[in-house]
């Protein structure tokens, strides 16, 4: 079942949209569940299938094809390295080289303690602070460097 | 109109239609894979890339609309450049494994390859591999690596099924072909998937290594198994059937064909087939010549007719005989002397016989189906009993027209439906009414509320208005009322009205006359009122029969029943001659279908083991009891004779006059209402063991109101004893809180629910 939490904030997007257009708020719908648990389960899809009227495949088929869903537990901060051209040009392999050494994990893996998942990204189109990660897709941080990297997981141990 | 030229022909085409569209009306053709003239346009295979002038680069023929003076080239050095870059793109991941592909021999890409692929590929890497999917026991769909991703399967569930089972999940070069969460594919209409499939991916899983395409042999046929008629392509191979697949008409089945008519054919052979005539001698079976069993059924007839009379002698038939074997068997019958012959094995209301001026029918062509604008369908579980009519239904909906449904049960038809009633049994009759009184009153400008005003509103709205009935109506114990209310409601919006008709032949058993006449009994009465001797033709009366209980107690209590049958069924119980007889494979004969089509067909195979076609069976019973006409050498010169001086078009005709009102006996508690599960309907398909493992085959459950259940201290899943007559089955009771409250609904004519009474009427549930 989807949260009350979650289905008053699909309320506010399908807003946007006319009445009979309610599929047009699946990517927000879809983006709402992730914030809240954290990735989308296959009953998460199916909820939010019928909470907007539309089939559970269409909404899988939304959910597969864009990279920033996470189709399973991603830990409680997702670390995305964008490795495309650009990033990668200016270091994103020492990125993640730095963070497989500190977190212990490759890509598409999540730390033991559930803290930390590392995922590997596509553009984010801010190519002049390559190279980038962004944190649970919210926070972008760029000019990475060991020391800075460091300097971001200290603030999120905190966290 | 506009003026294109395609490879230097000059080409009148409509406006807005595309250049494919236009190529394949001159008959050029443009390779492609995606496209398909019934589904929309997704132009993702690129293979139909063409050169057109002023354009900098090909473009997809399949997505580009004609302009005038559009000059195309297909075949030009730009355009067989770009198609043979597609298609060696489209051979880099497909594993070409076309020697052990059952697609081989009819596939679209080996053809295609063969055209315009290189004799070597380049790609040297590692070819992705998609693993297999089981999406049921229809549709095999273990190669998914050799998909080619053009999406066809997924807009035939989309736009023709109405619902999306397969999708394509992931992206670019990750993308698949996928059910939700590995759910199979459970719509009526999926095997057309494997047609659409250009390659190997989605293939049959009955024919699965069964054959090679190049081995069969086609015969055309006809579909037993729904009133539609679609024209079958029966494909055998060592005198056995191997393979169905649909024939082309656009005025029928389009390129179509619903799972039950596709995949019947694997319950034809099965083990219980009767390949021998049978008597029972001291209680014991034993197989015998064809001379003593015919004699010992001619004898034991010619006995009843001359001690008790011919009066009891009854005979009852299926309507997916064929129109010969209905006819010699009523002639049989009138030739004896019996007026007791009859093929409306579940219908239960009789008054309209000899108020009804023709046959029942369609009331319009199937096409007028797709042509309406306002629809007003009536008892009929549309997409089980109908499922290529509500397909038809479905897309003229999408286009505009607005459906209405008045019945008691309110299954998803998958399509957006105006307004509906759903009400119990015993109001259809009153909601009717209703939708009538305000029909008339929307004529006179003024408008009430409600669901019967709302449906007489879209209806009184429409240019062009049809009134289906569907089976549930035409069973139903107050169905000559529903049929005069129809008639008036149609009348009242300027519209057609029609029997959605049950079976393959029940217009063509009407027209030759197998239903008695002013002296004889119809199904029921002969069941009431016990005969001394049946004749069953293809009938298996525990399973074809409005009230199973009664027809097994008639069986039971005669002293003779001569079954003709295809297989060796529950009648081994009380029958005294088994005679087996050809399925519709095996015989030629005349199917006609809802709208009044006649069509006949030759047999694909020879018959299995001594089994005859019924109507050289008939003949030669006929012969025995020394019946006048009974010589015809071939079963065309039966057709010939039984639709002689038979005006077809002019013996269709479904108005009705002077139906008294009868009110349904108020017995109170709950009313039953009882669907044909879609693969129950006739023997054939009731022995078809893939259709048997389908979602849809499933052992009926009793259904019902939540509040019902909740009054007999019941919750959904729990077993419930279902009870009817003398007669109680136990079945899992389910909540549907879409069904009325005061009815349960359990299916009819599945061995599970024989032991219950008719198919109306009341039914007690209670705690197991």
């Amino acid at each position: 079942m989807l949260s009350q939490q979650i289905t008053t904030l699909i309320d506010k997007e399908l807003k946007k949209y006319p009445a009979d257009q309610r599929q047009s708020a699946v990517m927000a719908a879809l983006r709402f569940v992730q914030d809240e648990k954290g990735w989308i389960a296959s009953a998460d899809m199916a909820d939010v299938a019928a909470y907007l009227g539309m089939p559970q495949m269409a909404v899988y088929e939304v959910a597969t094809f864009y990279h920033m869903y996470n189709l399973k537990p991603m830990g409680k901060h997702t670390l995305t390295v964008c490795t495309n051209l650009s990033c990668q040009l200016c270091g994103s392999g020492d990125t993640l080289d730095h963070l497989n050494k500190r977190l212990g994990i490759g890509l598409g893996e999540v730390t033991p303690d559930g803290k930390y998942g590392l995922r590997e990204g596509e553009c984010m189109g801010a190519c002049v602070d390559a190279p980038l990660l962004t944190i649970n897709n919210k926070k972008m941080c760029g000019r990475l460097t060991s020391e800075k990297i460091d300097q971001i997981l200290a603030e999120l141990d905190k966290q | 109109m506009i003026n294109i030229e395609i490879d230097g022909k000059q080409i009148q085409t409509e406006n807005g239609s595309t250049v494919i569209e236009a190529a394949h009306q001159a008959g050029i053709t443009i390779p492609h894979f995606c496209y398909h003239k019934k589904l929309s346009i997704a132009a993702n295979c690129r293979m139909c890339l063409v050169q057109v002038e002023k354009a900098p680069k090909p473009l997809p023929a399949c997505a580009t609309p004609v302009t005038e003076g559009m000059k195309v080239f297909t075949r030009s050095e730009q355009a067989v450049k770009a198609q043979k870059g597609v298609m060696e793109f489209l051979l880099i991941n497909h594993p070409l494994d076309c020697p052990i592909c059952d697609q081989g021999g009819e596939c679209m890409l080996q053809d295609m390859s063969v055209g315009y692929g290189g004799g070597h590929s380049r790609y040297h890497e590692e070819k992705r591999m998609v693993l297999a999917k089981d999406i049921g026991p229809l549709v095999s769909a273990e190669e998914m690596s050799r998909c080619i991703n053009c999406t066809r399967c997924v807009r035939f569930g989309v736009e023709i099924a109405g619902q999306m089972e397969l999708g394509q999940a992931f992206r670019s070069e990750h993308a698949e072909i996928v059910s939700f969460v590995s759910g199979t594919v459970d719509s009526e209409l999926s095997g057309n998937m494997i047609d659409l499939c250009p390659v190997g991916a989605l293939t049959s899983k009955p024919f699965r290594y069964k054959a090679r395409s190049w081995e069969l042999s086609r015969r055309r046929s006809v579909s037993a198994h729904d009133s539609l008629g679609s024209g079958l392509a029966v494909q055998t191979k060592n005198n056995q059937v191997l393979r169905v697949l649909p024939i082309e008409n656009e005025d029928i089945n389009e390129c179509w064909l619903s799972d039950k008519d596709r995949f019947a054919y694997e319950g034809l052979n099965t083990t219980d087939r009767l390949t021998k005539p049978m008597i029972k001698q001291d209680g014991k079976w034993q197989e015998v010549e064809w001379q003593v069993a015919l004699e010992y059924a001619a004898n034991g007839l010619r006995h009843i007719a001359n001690g008790a009379g011919a009066e009891q002698i009854g005979a009852l038939a299926t309507a997916n005989s064929t129109l010969e074997e209905l006819y010699l068997l009523q002639k049989l019958m009138r030739g004896i002397g019996s007026d007791n012959v009859d093929f409306r094995l579940r219908q239960s209301d009789f008054s309209g016989d000899g108020k009804q001026q023709g046959a029942p029918w369609l009331g319009m062509s199937v096409a007028d189906i797709s042509r309406a604008d306002r629809l007003l369908v009536v008892g009929s579980f549309l997409r089980k009993d109908h499922p290529l009519m509500a397909a038809r239904i479905r897309r003229a909906v999408r286009k505009g027209a607005q459906v209405n449904i008045i019945h008691s049960a309110d299954d998803d038809l998958l399509m957006n439906v105006a307004h509906k009633a759903i009400v119990a049994p015993d109001a259809l009759v009153e909601t009717l009414t209703q939708v009538s009184k305000a029909l008339a009153a929307e004529k006179q400008g003024q408008s009430a509320s409600g669901d019967a005003a709302a449906i007489a509103k879209s209806l009184a709205s429409g240019e062009r208005v049809a009134v289906l009935l569907g089976n549930f109506a035409q069973q139903h114990p107050q169905a000559a009322q529903l049929q005069a209310l129809a008639q008036q409601i149609a009348a009242l919006s300027n519209g057609k009205f029609g029997f959605l008709v049950e079976a393959a032949n029940s217009v063509g058993a009407h027209l030759v006359h197998a239903t008695p006449g002013s002296k004889g009994l119809n199904a029921a009465a002969m069941l009431a009122k016990p005969r001394k001797a049946y004749v069953l033709l293809n009938v298996e009366p525990e399973l074809d029969s409005a009230d199973p209980q009664q027809a097994v107690a008639a069986m039971q209590a005669a002293d003779l029943v001569v079954v003709l049958s295809a297989y060796k069924h529950h009648a081994t119980e009380y029958a005294d001659v088994l005679l087996p007889i050809a399925q519709y494979t095996e015989t030629s004969g005349t199917f006609v279908s809802a709208e009044g089509r006649v069509q006949s067909f030759k047999g694909a195979v020879k018959p299995l083991g001594e089994a005859r076609p019924a109507w050289k069976v008939l003949r030669v019973l006929g012969n025995l009891l020394k019946v006048d006409g009974f010589d015809q050498d071939t079963s065309e010169a039966v057709r010939d004779e039984a639709l002689k001086g038979v005006d077809v078009a002019a013996g269709l005709n479904n108005a009705i006059g002077g139906v008294e009102a009868k009110a349904l006996s108020a017995a109170g508690g709950l009313q039953r209402v009882a669907d044909v599960p879609i693969y129950s309907t006739d023997a054939v398909v009731r022995r078809s063991a893939p259709l048997q493992a389908t979602a849809d085959a499933a052992i009926p459950q009793v259904r019902m109101h939540g509040d019902e259940l909740k009054k007999l201290g019941v919750q959904s899943g729990d077993v419930v004893k279902v009870s009817q007559g003398q007669g109680s089955v136990k079945l899992f009771a389910v909540a549907d809180d879409k069904l009325p409250k005061g009815v349960a609904r359990v299916a009819a004519g599945h061995t599970a629910t024989v032991a219950l009474g008719a198919m109306f009427g009341t039914i007690t549930v209670e705690r197991a």
